[in-house]
């Protein structure tokens, strides 16, 4: 543990980053910057994690093994995507989310 | 004293490029900050002495994931070209809803008195492979064949849907 910094720091350095993700989520209009932003998010919550395995629980281990299993899911997750944001461009000759409204009516 | 600073450090760093990473415009640069923002992260699990966990961040995070978000920019926009910003209205409103939920999450984690542990316990990395592959109470084993399976299916998907052929 670090002298003089508490848990409550590190929370809000994760809130702080979590919601700067929120609002990439929703100014972006291009794919891979929206994935961008929910990358920031999806690291936000696993500082947490961590962070609350260190200073509450550290006989624990839930909040390390809860993190590798976040990394596990977004790295899956960014596989996909980047698979769909491929195969968008070929069909669409973009990547805006402006152009993506094939099934909204 | 020195962890402090490098605190100090990370943090700067960590608030400084996400909120470039989602105002750039343009997407490179975005990725380039985003990767400032994972890297300073594995920083902060080293100075709380979770050499695993920063491992883990720096190999899948700051070099899988970004890789393919750079692979995925390289192939579907011209590198210097600025990508549309957001319209005034929608900025303020997102500015709005992010400060507002920043602000209340903020003021109820500063009122909430936590129980911090007296003791700090070693960390020893062979409990977490054990608890990984442990069946009995307690064990991660069900959830870690699950994550295998997941990432398996969607290495599958991602090679179906991007050699998917399709007739114009």
């Amino acid at each position: 543990m670090i002298q003089g910094i508490g848990v409550t720091d590190f929370f809000i350095i994760s809130t702080l980053m979590f919601f700067m993700g929120v609002y990439g989520f929703i100014t972006r209009k291009n794919l891979i910057t929206i994935l961008i932003a929910i990358e920031l998010i999806l690291n936000a919550v696993a500082i947490n994690f961590v962070i609350i395995n260190k200073y509450l629980y550290p006989e624990g281990l839930h909040g390390q093994i809860f993190s590798i299993f976040i990394i596990a899911v977004a790295a899956a997750e960014v596989a996909i995507a980047i698979a769909i944001v491929i195969d968008f461009y070929r069909t669409h000759k973009s990547v805006s989310v402006e152009e993506g409204e094939m099934m909204k009516y | 004293m020195g962890a402090q600073i490098m605190f100090y450090i990370l943090a700067a760093v960590i608030l400084i490029f996400s909120f470039l990473a989602v105002t750039s415009r343009k997407v490179m640069r975005a990725t380039v900050y985003l990767l400032f923002v994972l890297l300073a992260t594995a920083g902060l699990y080293f100075i709380i002495d979770y050499n695993f966990m920063a491992g883990i961040q720096l190999i899948v995070y700051a070099g899988g994931i970004v890789a393919l978000i750079v692979f995925a920019v390289m192939l579907t926009e011209r590198i210097g070209d600025k990508i549309e910003g957001p319209s005034t209205m929608q900025m303020i409103l997102a500015a709005l809803v992010s400060v507002i939920g920043a602000g209340v999450t903020i003021s109820v984690l500063l009122g909430h008195n936590f129980k911090q542990a007296s003791q700090d316990v070693g960390q020893d990395v062979s409990r977490i492979g054990e608890n990984l592959l442990n069946y009995g109470d307690g064990g991660y084993v069900l959830p870690f064949e699950v994550v295998s399976i997941l990432l398996l299916a969607s290495m599958i998907a991602a090679i179906v849907v991007a050699k998917r052929k399709f007739e114009n």
